[in-house]
């Protein structure tokens, strides 16, 4: 057991374009919601963490105006990473593992509709071989979704039942984005964007904040907080060469499920696929039934905030847990191009 | 005193944004860019004896060091690809065209490039391409300007 529960998780709406809101605003409601939520002052907090990209904002450390969100005063112990806040939470949960903090306050943001996010998102790429030819995230993507399409390994209709399933859940979702139902005959009718992909198959532009507070499970039960508690987490990653993976499958996915305590009973699963193939590669590479209720928040296609979105997979299964829907569920977060790091995180009912 | 500062001329300094500095690409990438300059295809030699383009600076499975260079015939086959058709300011083609990964003529690995096609009714996996270089090559990956389909 780690000893670790998730006692509050707070979204901002996921909003195509915040307009003139800065990035503290978009992170002062959630944290004082999450906090709220909990019963825990700032104070109490043993230690932040926050995800994000400065190439969102276009300047070196812009990450640094965030804090102004937190009140740095007196002085708190705070961490950032340059990657989705799932990997924030992820090193609280290092942290709690080796004693050296009782809680945590996590936070992600993005604010992508400034700039062209696919293209702003070439400069993560190896910057030899594939940076200087600016492929953008969604081309990559479509790359992918033909190995698929070509290999068998997922048809036309099924990538559609994907796009209807997140729209069908997100209905009962008011944070997310794209909530309007869709139809077989309608997707079958769509042009193509970048083929094979459809504009439907991929992740909308989101802008929004999320946060999510951890503690020990005595504390939680001191307090009388109802929890989700962590089973394990890991992250595995692939090459960053696309042409040396085979993008049909993710063993980094399956060994981080492995790794993080993947069982039989799991009941649902969040699953980071911003792109609608992604979602059927990550459920044949996880082994998961299909008894296993999938994205019951709507999922990245209802909604996908840069550097956010992984966190808001797991505070989305906490939340059910905690509304109890579900007994033990999966969370997935994933970075870089066509699923190359996979973050896998088993909950359940305390 | 003010009429002296404001016969002074204003101080300037000129302000490159970028790195200042050159530095090497190592033993791997340096050899294969500088290769693509002259015109030629290098892969990677692993120690299985498998051929891999690009090459990798350590073997993808093993993690062994890679050491020997070994040129390759300028053409491969499709593995993957999609379909822009309206290309941004930034894709290496003004034009619709393909996303293409390419596996080299008896090698291992795939390369990223775009493919210069007409329509998308000519692409399609397995095709066959081939390399079309830069006219002005400089040791960049952009000296492939594109690859495009090989008729035999």
């Amino acid at each position: 057991m780690t000893d670790i529960a998730i006692v509050s998780y707070a979204q901002a709406p996921m909003v195509r374009d915040a307009g003139c809101a800065n990035e503290v605003e978009l992170i002062m409601p959630v944290i004082n919601e999450a906090l709220q939520a909990c019963g825990l002052a700032r104070t109490d907090i043993d230690f932040v963490c926050s995800g994000s990209a400065d190439y969102l904002q276009g300047a070196p450390f812009a990450f640094v105006a965030g804090v102004d969100a937190l009140g740095a005063f007196p002085p708190i112990k705070e961490s950032h990473v340059e990657m989705d806040a799932a990997w924030a939470l992820y090193e609280c949960y290092l942290k709690m593992l080796a004693g050296d903090i009782d809680s945590a306050l996590i936070y992600g943001f993005g604010k992508s509709s400034p700039g062209n996010l696919p293209e702003v998102l070439s400069l993560q790429l190896d910057p030899y071989y594939l940076q200087p030819l600016c492929p953008d995230s969604v081309s990559l993507a479509a790359l992918q979704a033909r190995a698929m399409l070509d290999a068998g390994r997922c048809t036309r209709e099924q990538m559609n039942e994907v796009v209807i399933n997140s729209r069908r859940q997100a209905q009962k979702n008011p944070r997310a984005q794209l909530r309007k139902p869709v139809s077989q005959e309608q997707l079958q009718a769509e042009v193509d964007w970048i083929a094979p992909l459809k504009k439907s198959d991929c992740c909308p532009i989101s802008d929004g904040a999320s946060a999510l507070v951890i503690c020990r499970e005595s504390q939680a039960r001191e307090m009388g907080l109802p929890y989700a508690r962590v089973v394990g987490m890991d992250h595995r990653i692939e090459s960053h060469m696309l042409g040396f993976r085979d993008l049909t499958d993710s063993p980094s996915a399956r060994n981080a499920a492995k790794s993080a305590g993947l069982h039989n009973n799991i009941e649902a699963a969040e699953l980071h696929a911003p792109f609608s193939h992604q979602e059927i590669l990550l459920r044949q590479s996880l082994g998961l039934s299909e008894n296993v209720d999938i994205n019951p928040s709507g999922g990245a296609l209802a909604g996908n905030v840069m550097m956010a979105a992984g966190l808001d997979r797991i505070g989305s299964m906490a939340a059910a847990i905690l509304r109890g829907d579900y007994k033990f569920g999966l969370a997935h977060a994933t970075s870089g191009p066509c699923l190359q790091q996979n973050l896998v995180t088993i909950l359940e009912a305390a | 005193m003010t009429d002296t500062l404001n016969e002074l001329p204003p101080l300037t300094q000129d302000f490159e944004l970028g790195f200042t500095y050159t530095r090497s690409l190592g033993p791997v990438l340096s050899r294969f860019l500088t290769g693509l300059r002259d015109g030629q295809v290098l892969a990677a030699r692993t120690r299985a004896g498998t051929l891999l383009v690009p090459p990798p600076e350590f073997e993808p499975v093993s993690g062994a060091s890679i050491k020997e260079l070994e040129p390759v015939a300028a053409e491969g086959t499709v593995l993957s690809w999609c379909w822009v058709s309206q290309p941004s300011s930034s894709a290496p083609l003004n034009k619709p065209f393909a996303w293409v990964l390419v596996r080299f003529e008896g090698c291992d690995g795939a390369m990223l490039h775009a493919l210069a096609a007409d329509a998308k009714e000519q692409v399609h996996t397995g095709m066959r391409v081939r390399v079309r270089w830069a006219p002005e090559r400089v040791g960049n990956v952009k000296d492939i300007a594109c690859f495009e389909v090989h008729k035999q």
